[in-house]
């Protein structure tokens, strides 16, 4: 187990040297390693990744709705000059937006009160109870947003009690912004804890000893050593919600339909599969640019 | 992927065939001689079986929410071993998307409605049944024997199962009397509190509205609709959009809005009434002076049905009277079998004639039932919207 | 080091997120013991009915039985398709290194709606029929990653000179995996397969393009969703996923929470000196 245990069970030597130096540097070994997943990566995900992209050029037998390889640019077309799909596209990447800002302000103090105030007890029971919550069903939590929300829900029964006026939420594009915020949350606030819980105390002292205040050092030091985290947090809430269809479904009104929604309508009810291709790509484009400016911001080493 | 490339091909070759059907079956006709013109559906070669063999354990079907309910399903697992799996579909669209759904091979049975028959039957995805295997076939009401939707050429793709009207439910406190038009879930009296299904048929609904109340537009039938008799349908539907509090995709969706106090009116099932007043929510339900759009909804078998003893297990106990006049009095609406009548009144007195069991063929004749709107207007001028126009203007409303 | 009332600030917030966090799971709790098959607020009265029904019913326990099924094969090939992967980023440089790394993370980053789709599409394109399989598939493309990331966060807080060192000291390279590596990363897998089998345990979006005519417990759930009738005992049966659950949970939040990660760097800079 220890290093000395090993270095008394075989001396070294020049073959154990050079075994050590193609580990470090062999390609077969980086192949056998990288090979199996990513094969699997290729030839299912990519290769169907490209499938869908190909299918987006193609049209439907209007009244079998069987796939037809003609090929043409008419989805794309559709796409562009009807007003409707572009103000689907908008609304769902507004609230992505809307839903990821939300959800940083909600878990940057709580990230930092679980990384940095509380005690390792505390610490580990708050863990626990952010991620408790991924275990109950998505769909169940969804579904008693709709009783907190609705016209005779608990929200409203609650502000009657305290003869507050009554709320109409319910069935709007507020009601998915705030059960985005909540479903997603806890995708936030771990990376972003993970992120603060790294850094060094030492820092923190170091600024603390040349006079710098609370809010001086968490501007400049805390602040951009959790940047990455929270980017890496921001990538889940932004595409989750980029690509939900259920939440619009079931706490939408009308008006609340989601790029997901057109999607899941053309490929799940109207056997559309080229139109919700070409829509698909939207999504594929958006989170391509977001990826690319995450890893500048170093995300992908906080994910 | 071949295989469906190959239906395809004939289903394409079929469209033109098809519109002659559909023109038979729009004079009323419930069967047709096989003209030299109509082209066969692809599956029309393929010989039902002429007995049932043991079941395979296991069915699958795709069904309308209330079409498998424990009821009625336990029974049959435990006669028959036959062990059900059910996905409910919320429209015609989903059910032949289902069905064809990777090639197909995954379902047995689909619980098809009228718009949705024609498109499985012609794009190859069910299959002749033998109706000889059914006992009860013989006590069905005459027009449900051999109907247009889902019998071709004399060779039936399914067995007719039940059928009803789409209803205007309203809350009771609102409305002490029944609102005697559909002009209610038009008014922006009711600004907010109106829900409608979130499907493209829907634009029908209101076709058969204007029908009534427009007649210089000159609908005769809300699914065949010329481009200015469609336009006028989804403007109104786009009037109306500000009023829909929400678009309903589960039946599940209006229970809940109508308890809550979210909405005072809509456009519904009777299923959701019957679960509503069940629960004593002070609802109601009507059929307008302008009458409704309905379903003739028919179990078919699928080309690939993995479980085919067990599928035709089923069409015998669904037909049978009482399970008849269970699904009937459990979902609100009409049995195909005229021996259910009696049943439905043992189960519930006077519930044959509330859900019209006994009805003359007269009232049937009064509900404009579901079918696919196609670009052919059935008078040989193909200048009406086919669906796939419906679907957009549905986004554009809906959206 | 900074003001009390700091602090209290800090607490009150996180008191704040911990309360939206668990109202809307209280109330599913709540919603098990409704006597009513509507649901309204307040619920109209107490019963106990719904937990015998549902333990009696065949398809949740179908259900149930298929989403273990499936979460634990998704987890088992992410487990090692992952970690080979992670090692492989971590330990070597090669070209394409970058792009390959960039685009491991796709299936996890793009929206589970095209994932489903493509998926959809492929199986149909190669004929191949949804079963059990495909939604393993299906969950393991996204589990990859989960496990993938995890590992490779661990590979790279731990100071790589300790496998230098092992094999400096002569151990081969599978030596100094096994015995050195291994026990560094075993916590990280560990909690890479809990988050992973609970991702596949509640996925429904790339579910409902990749599962046949069998329901896996949130196709189930959406199905009851749907008729309105079942759903106390959708209730019951999340109730019960967060009783089983709670004890894993807290097992993983100790191995990647509170304390493994700042214990594996502790001994790592321990080891360097």
């Amino acid at each position: 187990m220890t290093v000395g245990a090993l270095a008394r069970e075989r001396p070294a030597g020049r073959v154990t040297r050079v075994q050590a130096l193609l580990w470090r540097r062999s390609w077969m070994r980086a192949a056998l390693l990288l090979g199996p997943g990513l094969t699997w990566f290729v030839v299912i995900y990519l290769a169907s990744l490209v499938l869908l992209l190909i299918t987006a050029f193609w049209q439907i037998n209007p009244f079998t709705t069987a796939i037809e390889r003609v090929w043409n640019i008419d989805n794309f077309r559709t796409l562009v000059t009807d007003g409707t799909y572009r103000l689907i596209i908008l609304r769902t990447i507004a609230l992505a937006a809307a839903v990821t800002i939300t959800d940083a302000v909600l878990a940057f103090p709580f990230a930092y009160y679980m990384a940095r105030v509380a005690s390792r007890r505390v610490q580990t029971a708050l863990f626990a109870a952010v991620l408790l919550p991924l275990w109950a069903s998505y769909l169940a939590r969804v579904y008693a947003w709709i009783l907190i929300l609705n016209h005779d829900g608990v929200l409203n029964w609650s502000l009657l009690l305290l003869h507050l006026p009554p709320a109409s939420l319910g069935y709007t594009n507020w009601a998915m912004w705030i059960v985005f915020s909540y479903i997603w949350l806890p995708f936030m606030i771990i990376p972003t804890y993970a992120a603060l819980e790294r850094i060094p105390q030492s820092y923190l002292e170091a600024a603390a000893d040349l006079g710098a205040r609370q809010g001086q050092t968490t501007w400049d030091i805390i602040l951009p050593l959790a940047l990455p985290g929270i980017v890496a947090g921001s990538i889940f809430t932004f595409s989750l919600t980029l690509g939900d269809y259920v939440t619009p479904l079931l706490v939408g009104g009308a008006g609340s339909s989601f790029i997901g929604n057109v999607v899941y309508g053309n490929v799940g009810i109207a056997h559309n599969i080229p139109f919700a291709a070409a829509l698909a790509v939207v999504p594929v484009a958006v989170m391509a640019l977001y990826l690319l400016g995450a890893r500048r911001l170093g995300a992908f080493e906080a994910m | 992927m071949g295989d469906r490339l190959k239906r395809m091909a004939g289903a394409r070759q079929t469209v033109m065939g098809l519109s002659l059907v559909l023109l038979l079956a729009a004079c009323g006709g419930t069967s047709s001689n096989p003209g030299p013109a109509a082209s066969q559906p692809p599956t029309a070669g393929m010989k039902p079986p002429t007995s049932i063999g043991t079941g395979e354990g296991q069915l699958n079907l795709i069904a309308w929410e209330g079409y498998a309910e424990k009821d009625w399903v336990q029974p049959f697992q435990q006669q028959t071993g036959c062990q059900v799996n059910a996905k409910y579909a919320g429209s015609s669209d989903e059910m032949v998307t289902l069905m064809a759904n990777g090639g197909g091979g995954q379902y047995d049975m689909v619980s098809a409605s009228g718009d949705a028959d024609l498109r499985l039957i012609y794009g190859g995805d069910v299959k002749p049944v033998n109706v000889n295997l059914v006992p009860d076939y013989t006590n069905f009401q005459a027009q449900f024997k051999s109907p247009s939707f889902n019998t071709i050429n004399g060779i039936h793709y399914g067995v007719s199962l039940q059928w009803g009207p789409n209803v205007l439910l309203y809350n009771k406190t609102q409305f002490p009397s029944a609102p005697s038009s559909w002009s209610t879930i038009y008014d922006s009296k009711y600004k907010g509190q109106v829900t409608i299904p979130n499907n493209p048929i829907q634009i029908a609904d209101a076709a058969l509205y204007l029908m009534k109340t427009k007649s210089n537009l000159g609908i005769t039938d809300p699914y065949e609709l010329t481009q200015s008799q469609f336009d006028a349908a989804v403007n109104l539907l786009k009037q109306q959009r500000p009023l829909i509090k929400k678009y309903w995709d589960l039946a599940s969706q209006e229970i809940s809005l109508f308890t809550n106090h979210d909405v005072v009116i809509g456009a519904a099932w009777p299923y959701q009434t019957n679960t509503l007043q069940a629960a004593s929510v002070p609802v109601a339900d009507t059929i307008p002076a302008e009458g409704a759009t309905g379903w003739a909804d028919t179990w078919m078998l699928g080309t690939k049905a993995p479980h085919p003893n067990c599928a035709y297990q089923w069409y015998k106990w669904i037909s049978t009277p009482h399970v008849q006049a269970q699904q009937a009095i459990f979902f609100g609406e009409t049995p195909v079998n005229s021996k259910a009548c009696d049943e439905m009144e043992k189960l519930q007195a006077g519930s044959c004639a509330q859900y019209h069991a006994n009805a003359p063929a007269s009232y049937f004749n009064t509900i404009k039932f579901w079918k696919t709107p196609l670009a052919d207007c059935g008078n040989g001028k193909s200048e009406c919207m086919p669906y796939s126009k419906w679907q957009t203007a549905w986004t554009s409303i809906t959206g | 080091m900074e003001g009390a009332w700091l602090r209290f600030a800090l607490r009150v917030w996180a008191a704040g997120i911990l309360l939206f966090l668990f109202i809307p799971i209280g109330l599913v709790i709540v919603y098990a013991f409704n006597v009513s098959t509507i649901q309204s607020w307040p619920i109209p009265g107490v019963t106990l009915k719904w937990f015998g029904q549902t333990w009696q019913d065949p398809e949740v326990r179908r259900a149930l039985l298929l989403s273990v099924e499936a979460g634990l094969m998704a987890t088992a090939v992410a487990l090692v398709l992952g970690s080979m992967a992670a090692f492989a980023i971590h330990r070597f440089q090669f070209f394409g290194r970058e792009v390959i790394s960039f685009a491991l993370v796709l299936p996890l980053a793009l929206p589970g709606i095209i994932t489903g789709m493509s998926l959809n599409s492929f199986f149909a394109f190669n004929q191949i029929t949804f079963s059990l399989w495909t939604i393993v598939i299906g969950h393991a493309t996204f589990c990859i990653v989960i496990v993938y990331n995890n590992v490779l966060a661990r590979l790279r807080r731990t100071s790589s000179s300790l496998m230098e060192a092992a094999m400096d000291l002569g151990a081969s390279g599978w030596r100094s995996f096994v015995d050195v590596t291994f026990p560094l990363i075993s916590t990280a897998l560990v909690a890479g397969a809990l988050l992973a089998f609970a991702l596949s345990f509640d996925e429904v979006i790339v579910t409902t393009f990749t599962a046949g005519a069998q329901n896996t417990l949130p196709l189930w759930i959406f199905g009851a969703i749907r008729l309105g009738q079942r759903l106390p005992e959708v209730n019951v049966v999340v109730f019960f996923v967060i009783l089983i659950t709670i004890v894993p949970v807290v097992i993983a939040s100790r191995l990647s929470g509170g304390g493994a990660a700042g214990r594996v760097e502790a001994v790592a800079a321990a080891e360097e000196v």
